[in-house]
This record gives C-alpha cells, sequence and structure tokens, in this order.
C-alpha cells in the first residue's frame, strides 16, 4: 500500500474519503427517503401517534387539577381524616364556580365516576347551588354604592388602565381575526387580594373564551364573595381610580357586621356527600396531574389509604380476563399449529394442479368476510344448529342434550381457529416447500423409519414455519375483538373486548388505554421470550 | 459371472411404468458379484435413475423381481434394506453438524455412544475430514459436502452403495480427485458400489463394468474398455466418445470381416458385428484415433479412401483434423502429438485406412 501516512483516507481532490463518498451517494439517500416519505408520514400519522396518545392517555389526569386548581392545591395537605377544613371548601366553591360557567364539572365528574360512583350525579347536581354563594355581599355593596351595580367595576378595579382600554379596543375588533390581550393585574390590588384577583383572572378567560367583552358582562357573585372577605384584613390600595376607591373604603365599613355565606353550609345543604370523607379521598387521589389509578384499575387494584389495595373480590375481573385471553390464544395457537401441519404438508408435497386447488381451498375464506363467517359459525353451532342436529340424528348425543357450541369459549376457540388457520399454513407451507423430498429419503436410506425420518429430519427444518405462524396467530387472536364478541357469550370473550367497551360505551378511554398498554407490553414480553428461547432468527416466513 | 442366483445384486425382468401408459423400464435384466463397481451411464430419460430408486425402495418395480444377496427386496422398505446412498445434492441434513449427520444412521440402528463416536470418527478419516466434525453442512465446500455424504453412507458398513450423480455439482478438477478417492473406498472396503452418471469420461475411468442404457433397456453391459473398443450397436459407439459414422450396404461376408460399399460408392473393409445377410444395410464404427493416414502402416491389399482435410485443431496432447471423406464433412481422426507427426493443412489431399478389426459394421 503506497498511502502510509496516518489519519483519514483522502481522496483524489484532497477531502476525506468518508465526506467524499458521503457526498456521492447525498442524492441517492435523499432519493431513497423521498419514495419512502408518503409510507412514512402515513405511518406516524395513523400509527405511531395515535399509540403514544394511547400510552399517554394511559397516565393522564390533568383534568382534575385543571378544573380544580385551588382545590388540589390544598388537598395535599389535608390529613384524610373526616371532612376537609373550610379553606378547602371555601377553594372548591371557587373552583365549582368557574367550573360551571365553562360547563366543565358534568366532564370532571364522568371522570371521577370512574373512581367513585355516585360522584357524577354529586357534582351535576352541586353545580346547580353553588352560584348563591355571593348573593349576600353583592347585594349589600349594590345598596350602597351604586358603582357595583356597573360591569365594568371589577375589571377597572383589578385591571391595569393599558389592560382595560386594549380589551375595550380587542371588543371592537373581527371576531374572526382577533387576538384577546393578556390579562394584567393591578400589582398593588393584586398583592392585597390575590383570592380576588386569580378569580378574577378566571372570569376573564371564560368570557374571553366566549368571545364576550369581560367588562361587558355581569360579574359572577362569588366575585363579592371573595373581595368580601378579603376586604377587613386589606390595605385598599391607592393607585386604583378614585371613585373606586372610595367604593372600596364604603364597602369595608357597609360590610362589617354582615355574615358572608358559608362554603361548607352551602355544599353540605345542597348534598350530605359533601361531608363524606369517601368524595374527598377520590378527589384528593385523582388530584395529581399524572395518575397510576388507570393501570391500578387494569389489574384489579385501585388506591386506597395506605398505597395500592385490591379491589373486592366481586369486582375483579380484569386479570381473569387477562389470563383468559393467554390461554385462549394459546389453544387457538396449539389447534391451529395441529390443523394446519398436516394441510401445509399436502399443500408443499402434492402434485402441482392438486396443490393449486387445495391453496383456492385455503385461501377462500379470505376472500369472504370476517362476519359472514363469524355469522356461518353462529348457524352450524347453535343448539338447534347443523353440528347439533347431526350429532342428535347419528345418536351422539340425546335430543335433550345438545351440546353448548356458541356464547362460550368453544365457540370461540372454534371460530377463531377456522379464521386464524390461513395465518398458520401459509408460513408453513411456504417454509416446508424449501425442503427437498431428498432430506426425508437420505433419512430412509440410512434406515431411519417413517416417524424417525419426519421427527429428526424434516420436522427440526420446519421448525422456523412453526414459528413464524405461531407469532402471527398468537398475536392476532391476543387482540381479536369482533368473532369474540360474535360468539364468545360471556364466557368467551376477549381483553379486547373490555376495551372496545370502555372505548365505545363507558367512554372510560384512560382505562381502555392502560388496559390496551398492558396488552401491548404483555405481547411484547412474549416476543421477547420467544426470541430469547427459539430465536427470531429461526422465524420464516418463506423460502 | 452373470448368474443370477450367485449374484448380490439382481434385476430379473423387471419393468416400471409411472402412469401406466408408458414403460420407463422395459424388461431390465442384470445382476452383479460382489464387489463390483457397476456404473449406469445413459442419457437423461434412459431409464437408470428409476433403477437406482427401485432397488434403493422408493420406487416399486411395476413388474419383476429385485433380489439381493438372493432375497427379493420388493415389499422391503428402504429403511430395512441397509442400502447406502448418496444423493445428487448430497441431502446433507442442515440442522445437524458433520458429526451428528454421521452418527444419524448409527442412532437409529441403536448402537452405544462411544461405538458410534468411534465409527464416525474412522468414517470421517476415511474422507480425511476429521477436522470438520463440528461444522454445519452450510459452512462446508461443494466438495467436502461430498465426502461428508460418502462417509455418511458408508458410516453403518452397508455392503451396498448407490449414488445418484454425485458429482454433477462439483469442477471438473474435484470431480477427477473425487471419482479416484471413491472408487479406491470402494475396492478398499470391498462394497459394492452402483453408480448412476450421464458423464461417460466418469464411467469409463470408474467402473468395472458399465451398463449402457437407453430407451429404458441396457443397450451393453461391459467392461470400460470392451465397451468403448467393441461397441455392441451403433447407440453405444455414439454416445460413448467420439466415433466417424459412415453408412453403406454389406456386400461381403467372409467369417470374421466384411465389406461395405458406401453410399458414396466407395469399398471398406469392417468386422460384422450385428450384420449376418449380404445386401443388409449398415452403419459403419471407426474411432477418430484409430485411422491411420500413414500409407506404410496400412495392410497392403487394405482398402482406402480419399480424403480432403478440411480444418486442422491443435490440442496440445493431439492434434484434431477434420475431414471430407465418402459424402460426409464431420469425418475426425485424432493423432498424437508425436515428434515425428505431420501436421496436416486444410486443402490437403490424403488417403485414409484402417485395420478391419478397428471398423465395426453395427446396425443400420
Amino acid at each position: 500500500m503506497s498511502d502510509t501516512t496516518t489519519g483519514p483516507v483522502l481522496a483524489a481532490d484532497g477531502r476525506p474519503l468518508k465526506a467524499s463518498l458521503n457526498r456521492a451517494l447525498r442524492r441517492q439517500k435523499l432519493r431513497a427517503m423521498m419514495l419512502i416519505a408518503p409510507l412514512l408520514i402515513f405511518i406516524l400519522v395513523s400509527f405511531v401517534m395515535p399509540i403514544a396518545d394511547m400510552l399517554f392517555r394511559s397516565v393522564e389526569n390533568q383534568i382534575v387539577s385543571d378544573t380544580l386548581p385551588r382545590t388540589t392545591a390544598l388537598l395535599p395537605d389535608w390529613d384524610g381524616e373526616g371532612a376537609p377544613d373550610d379553606m378547602i371548601y371555601e377553594a372548591l366553591a371557587r373552583d365549582l364556580a368557574v367550573a360551571v360557567e365553562a360547563k366543565a364539572h358534568t366532564r370532571l365528574g364522568s371522570r371521577l365516576n370512574y373512581e367513585r360512583t355516585g360522584i357524577s350525579s354529586l357534582l351535576r347536581k352541586t353545580g346547580r347551588g353553588v352560584d348563591e354563594i355571593g348573593e349576600t355581599p353583592q347585594d349589600v355593596l349594590e345598596g350602597v354604592n351604586d358603582i357595583w351595580k356597573d360591569r365594568d367595576a371589577f375589571g377597572r378595579l383589578i385591571g391595569t388602565s393599558e389592560w382595560v382600554d386594549a380589551i375595550n379596543a380587542w371588543d371592537g375588533e373581527d371576531s374572526s381575526t382577533r387576538i384577546a390581550p393578556e390579562f394584567n393585574a393591578n400589582s398593588s390590588f393584586a398583592e392585597q387580594f390575590p383570592g380576588t384577583t386569580s378569580l378574577y383572572a378566571s372570569y376573564v378567560l371564560q368570557s374571553v373564551s366566549e368571545e364576550d367583552n369581560p367588562l361587558g358582562e355581569k360579574p359572577w357573585p362569588i366575585l363579592f364573595h371573595v373581595l368580601a372577605q378579603e376586604l377587613p384584613s386589606a390595605t385598599p390600595p391607592s393607585d386604583v381610580p378614585e371613585e373606586l376607591a372610595l367604593a372600596l373604603r364604603e364597602a369595608a365599613t357597609a360590610l362589617d357586621g354582615v355574615v358572608l355565606d358559608d362554603p361548607r353550609a352551602v355544599f353540605l345543604d345542597i348534598d350530605d356527600d359533601w361531608g363524606d370523607q369517601g368524595v374527598w379521598t377520590t378527589i384528593q387521589t385523582y388530584g395529581p396531574a399524572y395518575t397510576n389509578g388507570y393501570f391500578l384499575n387494569s389489574i384489579d387494584m385501585q388506591k386506597g389509604l395506605d398505597g395500592p389495595e385490591w379491589r373486592p373480590e366481586n369486582e375483579q375481573i380484569y386479570i381473569v380476563l387477562f389470563i383468559r385471553t393467554m390461554i385462549m390464544s394459546l389453544t387457538i395457537m396449539g389447534m391451529c399449529v395441529l390443523l394446519g401441519y398436516p394441510i401445509a404438508w399436502l399443500l408443499a408435497n402434492l402434485p402441482d394442479r392438486k396443490a393449486n386447488m387445495l391453496m383456492i381451498l385455503v385461501l377462500l375464506p379470505f376472500w369472504t368476510s370476517l362476519l359472514v363467517r363469524t355469522s356461518a359459525w353462529k348457524v352450524l353451532l347453535q343448539q338447534q344448529g347443523v353440528i347439533n342436529d347431526v350429532l342428535v340424528w347419528i345418536g351422539i348425543v340425546a335430543d335433550d342434550g345438545r351440546l353448548q357450541l356458541i356464547n362460550n369459549q368453544t365457540g370461540t376457540i372454534i371460530a377463531m381457529t377456522h379464521i386464524l388457520l390461513p395465518f398458520m399454513i401459509l408460513p408453513l407451507y411456504s417454509v416446508m416447500k424449501t425442503i427437498p423430498p431428498s432430506y426425508l429419503r437420505a433419512a430412509k436410506s440410512l434406515g431411519a423409519t417413517n416417524w424417525t425420518a419426519f421427527w429428526r429430519v424434516y420436522f427440526p427444518q420446519s421448525v422456523p414455519g412453526i414459528g413464524a405462524g405461531c407469532i402471527l396467530v398468537f398475536i392476532l387472536s391476543i387482540g381479536y375483538y369482533i368473532t369474540p364478541e360474535l360468539v364468545g357469550g360471556t364466557k368467551g370473550v376477549f381483553i379486547s373486548n373490555r376495551i372496545a367497551y370502555h372505548i365505545s360505551s363507558s367512554l372510560n378511554w384512560g382505562l381502555a388505554a392502560a388496559l390496551g398498554t398492558i396488552l401491548l407490553a404483555v405481547v411484547m414480553l412474549l416476543y421477547w421470550m420467544y426470541d430469547k428461547i427459539v430465536g427470531i432468527d429461526n422465524v420464516k416466513l418463506g423460502g | 459371472m452373470t448368474d443370477t442366483q450367485s449374484a448380490f445384486v439382481a434385476f430379473e425382468r423387471v419393468q416400471k411404468s409411472y402412469d401406466g401408459e408408458v414403460l420407463v423400464v422395459k424388461d431390465l435384466n442384470l445382476s452383479m458379484p460382489k464387489g463390483e463397481f457397476l456404473t449406469m451411464l445413459g442419457p437423461s430419460g434412459s431409464g437408470k435413475t428409476t433403477c437406482l430408486m427401485m432397488l434403493a425402495g422408493f420406487e416399486t418395480a411395476t413388474h419383476g423381481d429385485i433380489l439381493l444377496d438372493g432375497v427379493s427386496i420388493n415389499n422391503i422398505p428402504p429403511h430395512k434394506r441397509g442400502i447406502g446412498m448418496v444423493f445428487q445434492n448430497y441431502a446433507l441434513f442442515p440442522h445437524m453438524s458433520v458429526a451428528e449427520n454421521l452418527s444419524f444412521p448409527l442412532e437409529v440402528r441403536k448402537i452405544g455412544k462411544s461405538e458410534r463416536e468411534e465409527k464416525v470418527m474412522r468414517a470421517l478419516g476415511r474422507v480425511q475430514m476429521q477436522d470438520f466434525a463440528g461444522r454445519r453442512p452450510a459452512q462446508l465446500s461443494g466438495g467436502q459436502q461430498q465426502r461428508i455424504a460418502l462417509a455418511r453412507a458408508l458410516v453403518f458398513e452397508p455392503e451396498l452403495v448407490l449414488m445418484d450423480e454425485p458429482l454433477g455439482a462439483l469442477d471438473k478438477q474435484l470431480r477427477e480427485t473425487l471419482q479416484f478417492e471413491i472408487t479406491n473406498l470402494a475396492h478398499e472396503l470391498g462394497i459394492t458400489t452402483v453408480y448412476v452418471t450421464h458423464d461417460q469420461t466418469e464411467a469409463l475411468t470408474m467402473s468395472d463394468r458399465v451398463a449402457v442404457f437407453d430407451d429404458g433397456r441396457i443397450q451393453q453391459l461391459a467392461p470400460p474398455d470392451q465397451l468403448y473398443e467393441q461397441p455392441e450397436n451403433s447407440f453405444v459407439a455414439q454416445f460413448i466418445g467420439e466415433n466417424n459414422t459412415l453408412e453403406g450396404v454389406v456386400q461381403e461376408i467372409q467369417g470374421n470381416t466384411c465389406i461395405v460399399k458406401l453410399d458414396s460408392g466407395d469399398i471398406i473393409d469392417a468386422v460384422p458385428v450385428n450384420v449376418s445377410t449380404v445386401g443388409e444395410r449398415t452403419r459403419v464404427s471407426i474411432r477418430p484415433e484409430r485411422v491411420e493416414f500413414n500409407r506404410e502402416r496400412l495392410h497392403a491389399d487394405a482398402h482406402t479412401l480419399k480424403a480432403e482435410v478440411l480444418e486442422f485443431i491443435y490440442m496440445g496432447d493431439i492434434f484434431r483434423t477434420r475431414l471430407r471423406v465418402a459424402g460426409t464433412d464431420e469425418f475426425v481422426i485424432k493423432t498424437r502429438n508425436a515428434p515425428d507427426q505431420k501436421r496436416l493443412k486444410p486443402g490437403e489431399m490424403i488417403e485414409i485406412g484402417w485395420l478391419a478389426e478397428d471398423c465395426r459394421a453395427l446396425d443400420a
């Protein structure tokens, strides 16, 4: 070799050879990328992103802290004994007032109802009564000074004058293009009246989201309630408009001695359940933005006071369902091997004409609709169906002892074995097709009986086909949904049917996502185990 | 030697048909003594592989008996026949190592582990492959695989070994080495061997006797030299080696010689092989190397033919010259590249002749 210098090899023009090569290949790579780009984008949008979203949904729980920010901020400090203190009722009153305006309390109710039955109706009921809090101070203040009847009183009092101008200007703009100015509170006021300021900020957000000018809307009564609460201990700020500063000072005097609404009393008046420790525990437990609750639920556990605990015996369904799904999928896989192996053998060893005919018979089910095939099994398997009729006619079973072949596990296994059989036969066939018949002849000429020749020589070489078929059938069946739904009754359904139920009927997507995630993890785990034990190199889908 | 009672392998009036319409093997009679190396040679479709498969037990004879050591084996399944077999594509089991492949026939015979290992190593030693016991067949070259296949067919010490074109997939040089090794091994171990090939050189160099197959029949069964020098019919003459053919009519038969008048009118001498009457049409066969153009080396009264040199090809050890003789352009003569050998030039006119016993008058 003439190049004795160390360091990177150089191309003829003196650049490093690696860089030169990369440059030469760049166009090719770019073209290749562009060719696969449509598929890549399609897969990303329709496959990877939904899966990522599902994985996220299984732990996501922001609805509680988004809807009840003030309550969930205080609840972690609650000792969990009895009912919480007034501070928390007060926070809940403010949160619910905002939530009711945004109609978010019903969604929150549905979410919490998964964890504790009854919360949904409790929240709906509370939503109708909570808006009376604050009516007392409102009446008092409006009686003292007419300025409190002005709809922009709170806005001018709390917001900076720049914001007031900006929001008024925004109101005049075309509603399709305008962008609302960010709410800016008067800092000295915010310092003295933090609760009022924060609540008014929520009020502004709500009005703006409804495309209304917050200065032109009636303020919520709860604003008066919070203001009245904070007024006695606050020094009225000086840099607010003069008439409002005056009104504030008058208000302080006027409210002296007035009994404000007690949120705890109001809540308990609406429903006794608000005094129930369990309701509060639920809100506390599901307060954080991320939760393992869905996953605990998926394995028949729940969040208790001292960490995860088993659900009561009569509520446990998922682990049984997971195990049943596994066992039935394995059974279906085994049946497919038993039935498919001889057929694949025939396909690979018959003369071409006969093999083609047989292949059409194997593929025929592929060309018929899944629903048609499953429905056909219903006709065949039911108690007054063809199979039972034949058995009775032959005399194998008595007329009053007809076999229960459908709406149970038997039905699911029979129908799914039939539906998934081609997925076993095809990889087996394509592997067997590559095993020359001379191996069997060689084995026999060496003294092996037909069975030994098959078992020692032919079978080991067909194992890659069995592996491929088993993986296909098992993974397909573990996530199967339609057939168990139609012929499985209650005893023959799979975990996927439960997932479908939570997606489309109970709308508990978080739980569905957690169940799906566990299913995905189990499949991955089995795949990994298969790789460790058999070796994924030993899987062949074709020659 | 050809007595079927004492023969080790015998085919008696064997016929075979696959479809009930065409006979692939028509009336096959063959007997082999113990220890013989017999080659079945013939073009593809001549029935030679079918015969081998019937002997191995993978095909059943439609009619007739196949005897092994005096016993009919028609109804014995292949695994009980105890016949070693080497296949065209070796058929080494890909999921087993070389040693496991060799051990397989011993395992199915329930031979103990230590004895098995000893036999495997001995068999590998015979083909100089001891170092490859742990390899997989896919890691071996074609020649190595062939050696292993051979060792596997011999490891259980069968008395009869069948080989179905075992060297077909190898290159020329390797084929020649292995030909030599196989014959040596077969003679050393005293095994009876039936070898199928379509390569006549292979057949001639390896065999004790060669059975030339065509059209489902044995056309001639003879040792290689006899087959080459004394073909019994024109198919064998054509099929084995290079051959010049001239056609004509028998004009005169005198004991061991006859005179043939060629279609061109020329008269030549020949040995009558399967012509018996004057006036019969015949095809005369002369080997290229037996043709002489040096007048001094011929009998004084021998008939000669005029020939025109068309082409002279230098092939190293020999010269190959194409001539126009008696109306054919395809008459070839071969001469040894000796120092005094004359190199003919195209266009040259010469006179050629031969010894009457080298020229055989065969069926037309």
